[in-house]
Formats: structure tokens, C-alpha cells, sequence
């Protein structure tokens, strides 16, 4: 027991772990939009365009947040051109786009060396110097998001579910796509220094899948969903200490650990609700019904 | 006739419409008045769906003009093929999405929470409130959507084939709702490809193939010229109990050795 409560006499382990059970609970609750939206990908992408940002500011001693956070935007902006032209599709132009800057990223630290946190824990997480700023920043965005989804919560809803009337029942659906966006790329940014670019879109899409399996309350699966986040962000932080792994690792291992038990305790029928989760089924051609003779 | 824009809910004057170049809608002219009951037939790519977004607002028109007044409320009802049924919604949580205004906390307030429930009372789903979306039957999913877009009070509800793919108990079901509701002063304008299950037994049809081929009532409506301008396909009329009836004129290809005779 003792040596279970060792870490928690450190600093930089009691800063981590509020980090990183912060960064599970925000990644949780904007996870399940994320996901039901069939956005994952983006999720994805805008993480490895971070990552472009993260090593150009680090090159040239910019702060962290505003230089990844402009390029992220900027990424975000160029996906959503490219896309518009309908030249390629957006999963197209997120792949080029984001794997760009990934590897414009990797390139510029290798070339110039690295000032800030190392190349692996950008990449896969860590718990070493976690500092004030990041324990601030993350809570800031947290309780943001946290205030859009409560403020905002039937009209993402509706949006999220159907885009198309809630379109007409007064609902600015463009609005709340760019809000959503806009707090993804904020959450996405704050927690990469835990979590990492590589796995972020993991701690997005887990809590939110295990929690569908355990519900069919859209209310209850964002709190699941946040909770779910929660438990693996702190469980995964102590295992980071104790395996002496890379954070980002260890949380997703959780929460797969967790998908895993739900999946086993519950039976594969509930996985069955996940299935199409983010997909609006085509409408079928219609052809006239008359009687045949 | 050419529409009245002062006494419709919406009207369409010459309006043309299309996503590329060439156009969904052509020349569209129409009035939707109050407590009028229409439905829309046509083929697929006929401009159903489309003519519903311009009633609705989220298409403008390339071409012609749209008058739809300020107090005018409108409400639509998607086609159940279009929704995600594994979404993790209630179908109270469904119903209340409606109520996008005037309160911004999550949770229904006890008005609302009454609101639902008449409204579920209503349609005769009342006690499946708390069940998932997907545990309806096609009726009951139909009828949870008809709620929704009810507790918005609309004076026009536009459906999107609301009878498509459910069985013969469930298309009477929803004939016998929204006639109902129709005779409530609601206005219906509603999409359809049954010719003799849904559009013989509406008071009013409109005939579309990228323009209107015809309006009015179904007997003056449904007959084989109109149909085949409409359809591309020739079908016969025949008539039962004062309603019409189309019947397929399928003919086979000849086969290859009688077309070397012919």
C-alpha cells in the first residue's frame, strides 16, 4: 500500500495526475460528441497537425499553447477549404494535410533539436514537468467545455443527432459545428503534453464507445462517458509511475483495459450499439408502389 | 392558378433550383394554405425532396421567389431510412430536442416535462417515453417524430415519404393520425412514391417531375397521361369505390427471336 502511495509525495506526480484525470474526464465528455458525429478522424488528424506547431514553436522558443494552437486553427481552416472545393474528400485532405504537418514537425526537431518537452513525450505523453501553467490551462478548457456542453446542450444535441432539422427548428448548425470544432482543437492542445499526440484520439474515442455499451441515454453517456475518462486518465498516470511508461501509453491501455471488462461482463450484444454509431444511413431510391398485373 | 402570396403559409413563385448546372426544379409555382392536406409524388430524382428544403427554407431558390411570412412556423419530419437508430436517445430526449429556445438548462422543466407527455398522450405513445429510439416499431418511431415536431406548434408539417417501407396496418395508422391532425387546422404537405396505398386518399396531390406536371385532387390527377408524363412509365387507371387505382402496364422485351420476326 505504501508503495502504491509513494508517488503522491512527489510534485510533478500529484501535478501529472490532476493533468491527466482532467485530461480524461474533458477528452471523455468532448469524445462523445466526437465520436457520434463521426468525427474521430479528425480528432486524429488535428493532433498530428498540432504536432507541426509544437515543433516549430519549440524551434524558434514560441509559446507552445498560441504557436500549436494557430497552427492547429490554420489546419483546421486548410481541411475545411480543401474539403469545400470537393476536388478530394475531407477524409482525403485530412490525411494529407495533418500527416504534412506531422512529418513538417518531426523534421524540424530532428533538424534543429528540441527546446521544450522531448520528442517522445510529445508523441506518446509523459508525466515529467508538468508544470503550473499546464495544471491551469487544462482546467480553464475543462470548465469551458464543460460550460458550452451545459449551456449549449440541446441545440448539440440536436445538432449532433439530426443536423438537418434541427437546421429548421431554429438551431444555427454551422454554429455549433464550429464551437465543437473550436473546443476540440482547445482540448486537443492542453492535454497533448499527457496524453501525446499519437494517442489522443484514443482517450477521445474509448470512454465514449464504453459508455454507449452501458447505456442508451444520450445524459447518461456524456457523464459515463466523462467519468469513464476520468478513472482511466488517474489509473493509467499511476501505472505511467509504476510500469515506468510513457503516460499517454498506460491511460489508453486502461480505458482498452475497460472496453475489454464491459465487453465481457455485458456480452457482445451490447457492442452491437456501437456499430453504425456515427453513420446516417443512405435513403434508399424510391420507385413507385402500384399493383402489378 | 397562379398562388395568392397573402393568404398562404408559404408560396413558390416560378422558382428553379439546382445543385450543379443542371436544375432540380423548374419554374415551381405553388401556394401551401392553412389546414391543406398535399402530397408530393413523382419519381426518384424528381425533386421531392428538394421542393420540401425550398418549402422549408434551407435550399433558396437559383431562380423566382419565395414568400413565406415571419409568423409562419414550420416543422419537418425526416424519412426514418435517414436516422441513425443506434443514436443514444430516449424518445423523450428525442421530443424535447424540439425545444431549442427559451431555457438553457439540459434538463426539462416540469411545463415541458407535462408538454411531452400530452404530446406523446397525444399520438397514443405515451407510455414509451423512456424507451431507446431503436425499441419502437416503424409506427411508433414515426409517430415519436410527428411528437417532435408538434411540441414546436406548427401550422405546417412537412413529411419526407413518412410511409416509406412500413407495413399496411402502419400506413393506415399514419393516414388516419395525420388526417386527423389535418382536420385540427394543421397544414400537411408530404412526399410520397405509393401511389394507390398513400396519394389516391389525400385530398390533394401535386404531380412532380422537375416542374409540376399537375395539381389537384387525385381522380383529376391519377390518370395514365399524367402518370406517364410523370412517371415515364405507362401505367393504367382503374377505379374502385370512387378512388383510383393504378395498375403496372409491364411489358417484357420481345425476345431476340421474336424481334428478328418482327
Amino acid at each position: 500500500m505504501s508503495e502504491l502511495l509513494a508517488p503522491f509525495h512527489y510534485e510533478f506526480f500529484v501535478k501529472g495526475l490532476v493533468v491527466a484525470t482532467l485530461a480524461g474526464a474533458l477528452c471523455g465528455l468532448i469524445g462523445v460528441y466526437i465520436t457520434l458525429k463521426g468525427m474521430s478522424y479528425i480528432g486524429h488528424g488535428l493532433s498530428h497537425a498540432i504536432f507541426g506547431g509544437f515543433a516549430a514553436s519549440a524551434v524558434v522558443s514560441f509559446n507552445y499553447f498560441i504557436g500549436a494552437g494557430i497552427w492547429g486553427l490554420a489546419s483546421a481552416l486548410a481541411i475545411n477549404q480543401v474539403a469545400r472545393k470537393r476536388a478530394i474528400g475531407s477524409d482525403a485532405a485530412i490525411g494529407v494535410i495533418t500527416t504534412a504537418s506531422f512529418a513538417l514537425g518531426v523534421a524540424l526537431l530532428t533538424k534543429f533539436g528540441n527546446r521544450g518537452p522531448t520528442f517522445d513525450a510529445a508523441l506518446f505523453g509523459s508525466i515529467i514537468g508538468v508544470k503550473d501553467s499546464d495544471v491551469l490551462v487544462i482546467l480553464g478548457v475543462t470548465l469551458l467545455t464543460a460550460a458550452v456542453v451545459f449551456l449549449r446542450y440541446r441545440a448539440l444535441l440536436f445538432t449532433t443527432f439530426d443536423p438537418e432539422v434541427a437546421d429548421v427548428s431554429g438551431v444555427s448548425v454551422s454554429r455549433m459545428d464550429a464551437l465543437l470544432m473550436f473546443v476540440l482543437s482547445l482540448s486537443i492542445l492542453s492535454t497533448l503534453t499527457v496524453i501525446g499526440v499519437t494517442l489522443v484520439a484514443a482517450t477521445l474515442v474509448i470512454p465514449a464507445v464504453v459508455a454507449r455499451m452501458l447505456t442508451n441515454s444520450f445524459s447518461r453517456m456524456l457523464a459515463l462517458s466523462t467519468a469513464i475518462g476520468a478513472v482511466c486518465g488517474f489509473v493509467g498516470m499511476n501505472l505511467s509511475y509504476h510500469l515506468d511508461v510513457p503516460s499517454g501509453t498506460t491511460i489508453v491501455l486502461t480505458g482498452a483495459t475497460v472496453f475489454g471488462m464491459v465487453l465481457l461482463f455485458t456480452g457482445g450484444g451490447r457492442l452491437r450499439r456501437t456499430v453504425g454509431l456515427d453513420q446516417h444511413p443512405d435513403v434508399p431510391a424510391t420507385t413507385p408502389v402500384t399493383s402489378a398485373r | 392558378m397562379i398562388p395568392q402570396p397573402g393568404d398562404a403559409l408559404i408560396s413558390l413563385d416560378r422558382v428553379t433550383f439546382g445543385y450543379g448546372a443542371e436544375p432540380v426544379l423548374c419554374d415551381v409555382t405553388l401556394a401551401v394554405r392553412p389546414a391543406e392536406f398535399t402530397g408530393i409524388v413523382g419519381p426518384s430524382g424528381s425533386g421531392k425532396t428538394t421542393l420540401l428544403r425550398v418549402l422549408l427554407g434551407t435550399v433558396s431558390p437559383t431562380r423566382g421567389r419565395v414568400t413565406r411570412p415571419v409568423r409562419t412556423s414550420v416543422s419537418y419530419v425526416p424519412q426514418l431510412e435517414t436516422v441513425n437508430w443506434n443514436f443514444p436517445v430516449t424518445v423523450d430526449e428525442c421530443v424535447l430536442m424540439s425545444r431549442t429556445t427559451g431555457r438553457l438548462l439540459p434538463w426539462a422543466s416540469r411545463v415541458e416535462k407535462a408538454e411531452v407527455a400530452n404530446v406523446l398522450e397525444r399520438l397514443g405513445i405515451a407510455e414509451l417515453g423512456r424507451r431507446h429510439i431503436r425499441e419502437l416499431s416503424g409506427g411508433q418511431q414515426q409517430r415519436m417524430f410527428i411528437a417532435r415536431a408538434l411540441l414546436r406548434r406548427p401550422q405546417l408539417l412537412l413529411m419526407d415519404e413518412p410511409t416509406s417501407g412500413v407495413d399496411v396496418g402502419t400506413r393506415h395508422e399514419m393516414l388516419h393520425l395525420l388526417d386527423d391532425l389535418n382536420q385540427e387546422g394543421l397544414a400537411v404537405v408530404l412526399t410520397t412514391h405509393d401511389l394507390n396505398g398513400m396519394a389516391a386518399h389525400l385530398p390533394n396531390l401535386i404531380c412532380l417531375r422537375n416542374h409540376v406536371i399537375a395539381t389537384g385532387a387525385p381522380v383529376e390527377v391519377i390518370t395514365a397521361s399524367v402518370l406517364e408524363q410523370t412517371f415515364g412509365a405507362r401505367m393504367e387507371v382503374l377505379e374502385h369505390c370512387g378512388l383510383p387505382v393504378v395498375v403496372d402496364r409491364y411489358a417484357p422485351d420481345p425476345s431476340p427471336s421474336a424481334r428478328a420476326v418482327l
